[in-house]
């Protein structure tokens, strides 16, 4: 278990990044470096746009599947690397 | 002859032990039971308001969430799938820190809205009879009441002469602009209203007399719900602003009062129609931190105030600005007693001044704190200079010639960080860009009232594209705002961290 959190320790040390999230199939949170209510609510949405995300990716060309999900905001950008058991959402700030 | 030997162990078996214990019982006893009964405590009841740790449940719903906590749950495959991210989530990591793809890029949900225009031209016939200037404005919380204060600006005459405060409610059915929802008679020129932070019906008001009233628009025999009177604790001079501050208690909210002869007053709401004055500050000439000051009082040494404004970050700092151009940083908490002879106060004064910075060429009409950052604030006054200012600088980071007359009221825009207004005797109010490369107004509100000044604008908390402008005609106009100058600009808080960061000479 060790590995995991070395890994994402890995990936918070890049410039700019905020939070990291891992989400379950289920869009259950199972690791975080955010606090408890922010989590919820960011886990919430994204497994939900994820998978809708992943849905137009394969009504428009069954043969394809959504890759990688950036969403660019206002104040920040979220990263989701989906797969079909887990999801991972960095949440990074690129202009801090 | 000696030989050594081992003897066998021998045992007594203990008689009183095994035997007594499975006689002995308690039968009687001779000392009475004791009995404990409360009489009374020195803690009579007690509530937890508050604590700073999750509740439990949450713990116990997602217990897997705490990373530095011991407790994990195995999950098959975590491993395994972070490993197989981790390389293109770090690839775009270092990517978009370093991409200037989107730099300057923006996008606009918003309906675009390309004109100013006046919504409102809100007007009270009776008062414009008499010529009476619009003093101030005060949205209320909930930003579709405006409440206007009806005063003289240019009179400094001891004057009985009666005013009013009206208010408005913009949401309306049938508004008419020339019949407000609520007149409230007063007997003497009002020089400064603010509503209730979270009570939409009342309004603090500040008279020329030096009293200090509180209005409840929803009674409608009588509207005074508390007011200071003529007492000794009372302002002997007009007072110039009122504010609400929050209390100790959650909810409670004091009026904060500044009248031009140095006082700075804090009062308690009692529902018995009283003010009762809680805390006095004042400003004597002699106590102010500053060096250089070359001329000598005359007359009395306490110094006029003719604005004050509260840091929206810090609420033991409050501002003064002073009629000889002085611009003060304050505390609540100071403790130094001000060298004045008590005079009947109940409470004994306090003096106040923290930190002077380097001053105006006049009266500072009006002062405003960001409410984007901590440090600064915007200070202006006779000269027709805005001075931007930081807590921490005795020199102003920017000045900016406004205009060549009077500012009376400056205002940041509660959208945009780098965004400012301006109302000046000429009649229009500027809006400053500190973003901009050139210190030119980027829009100039022109008013159809004749180059009579503009004495007072507040932009509402609520539809932050409404901007009120209250004029010496004695109308109280409502322009809208166009979204260039409501829509906040991708950098501009780090533009205004940058600015606020910037050490002056």
């Amino acid at each position: 278990m060790a590995e995991v959190e070395e890994t994402l320790k890995r990936i918070q040390t890049h410039k700019g990044v905020i939070g990291i999230i891992v989400v379950n199939a289920e869009g259950i949170p199972i690791r975080t470096t955010l606090d408890n209510s922010t989590t919820v609510q960011y886990a919430a949405q994204l497994h939900h746009l994820t998978m809708l995300s992943r849905s137009a990716v394969r009504e428009l060309d069954p043969q394809n599947d959504l890759t990688f999900l950036r969403i660019k905001s206002k104040k920040h950008e979220i990263m989701v690397a989906p797969e079909k058991d887990y999801l991972l959402v960095v949440i990074q700030n690129p202009s801090e | 002859m000696f030989t050594d030997e081992t003897m066998e162990t021998v045992g007594a078996e203990s008689h009183w032990r095994s035997s007594g214990a499975a006689e002995r019982r308690a039968k009687s006893c001779q000392t009475a039971a004791l009995e404990a009964t409360d009489a009374g405590t020195q803690v009579p009841s007690w509530a937890q308001r508050d604590t700073q740790t999750d509740p439990e449940e949450e713990e116990r719903r997602w217990p897997h969430l705490d990373l530095a906590r011991g407790r994990r749950t195995e999950f098959p495959g975590l491993g395994d799938f972070l490993d197989r991210v981790k390389d293109t989530v770090i690839r775009e990591l270092v990517k978009n820190a370093k991409s200037h793809a989107f730099d300057g890029f923006e996008v606009n949900w918003e309906e675009q809205n390309r004109t100013v225009s006046c919504t409102h031209s809100l007007q009270y016939p009776e008062a414009q009879e008499r010529n009476l200037h619009v003093t101030s404005v005060s949205w209320n919380c909930t930003g579709s009441v405006i409440a206007c204060a009806f005063g003289r600006m240019d009179d400094g005459d001891w004057s009985t002469e009666k005013s009013y405060v009206c208010t408005w409610n913009l949401h309306r059915q049938g508004l008419n602009p020339k019949r407000p929802d609520a007149v409230i008679d007063v007997a003497t020129a009002v020089m400064s209203v603010s509503f209730h932070p979270s009570r939409p019906s009342l309004i603090a008001g500040g008279l020329y007399s030096g009293e200090v009233v509180v209005w409840d628009t929803g009674r409608v025999q009588d509207p005074v719900l508390a007011k200071t009177g003529m007492s000794p604790d009372t302002h002997r001079d007009p007072v110039c602003q009122v504010h609400w501050v929050p209390g100790g208690r959650r909810g409670e909210f004091l009026v904060l009062s500044a009248g031009s002869g140095g006082r700075v007053l804090l009062w308690t709401v009692h529902e018995q129609s009283e003010l009762v004055l809680s805390a006095g500050y004042g400003l004597l000439r002699q106590q102010l931190p500053h060096k250089t000051m070359l001329t000598k009082p005359r007359g009395g040494s306490s110094v006029g105030i003719a604005s004050l404004a509260l840091s929206p970050w810090d609420s033991d700092t409050f501002l003064v600005g002073t009629e000889g151009g002085l611009v003060l940083k304050c505390s609540f908490s100071a403790q130094a007693p001000a060298a004045t002879t008590p005079d009947g106060e109940s409470v004994t004064l306090r003096a106040p001044a923290k930190f002077c910075f380097s001053p105006h060429c006049g009266p500072v009409y009006a002062l405003h704190c960001s409410p984007f950052h901590r440090n600064l604030f915007l200070s202006v006054g006779t000269d027709g200079f805005a001075h931007l200012h930081s807590l921490l600088q005795l020199e102003p980071l920017v000045s900016l010639q406004v205009c060549d007359s009077y500012v009376f009221g400056v205002r940041w825009s509660p959208t945009r960080p780098l965004l400012f207004a301006a109302a000046t005797g000429e009649g229009s109010v500027h809006i400053f860009d500190l973003g901009g490369m050139s210190l030119r107004p980027v829009a100039t509100i022109e008013q159809k009232s004749g180059d009579r000044p503009v004495y007072c604008l507040e932009f509402n908390p609520r539809q932050t594209h409404l901007l009120a402008m209250g004029n010496a005609d004695g109308t109280v106009n409502i322009w809208h705002l166009s979204t260039e100058l409501t829509e906040q600009g991708p950098k501009e808080v780090a533009q205004l961290e940058h600015l606020a960061s910037e050490v002056t000479e």
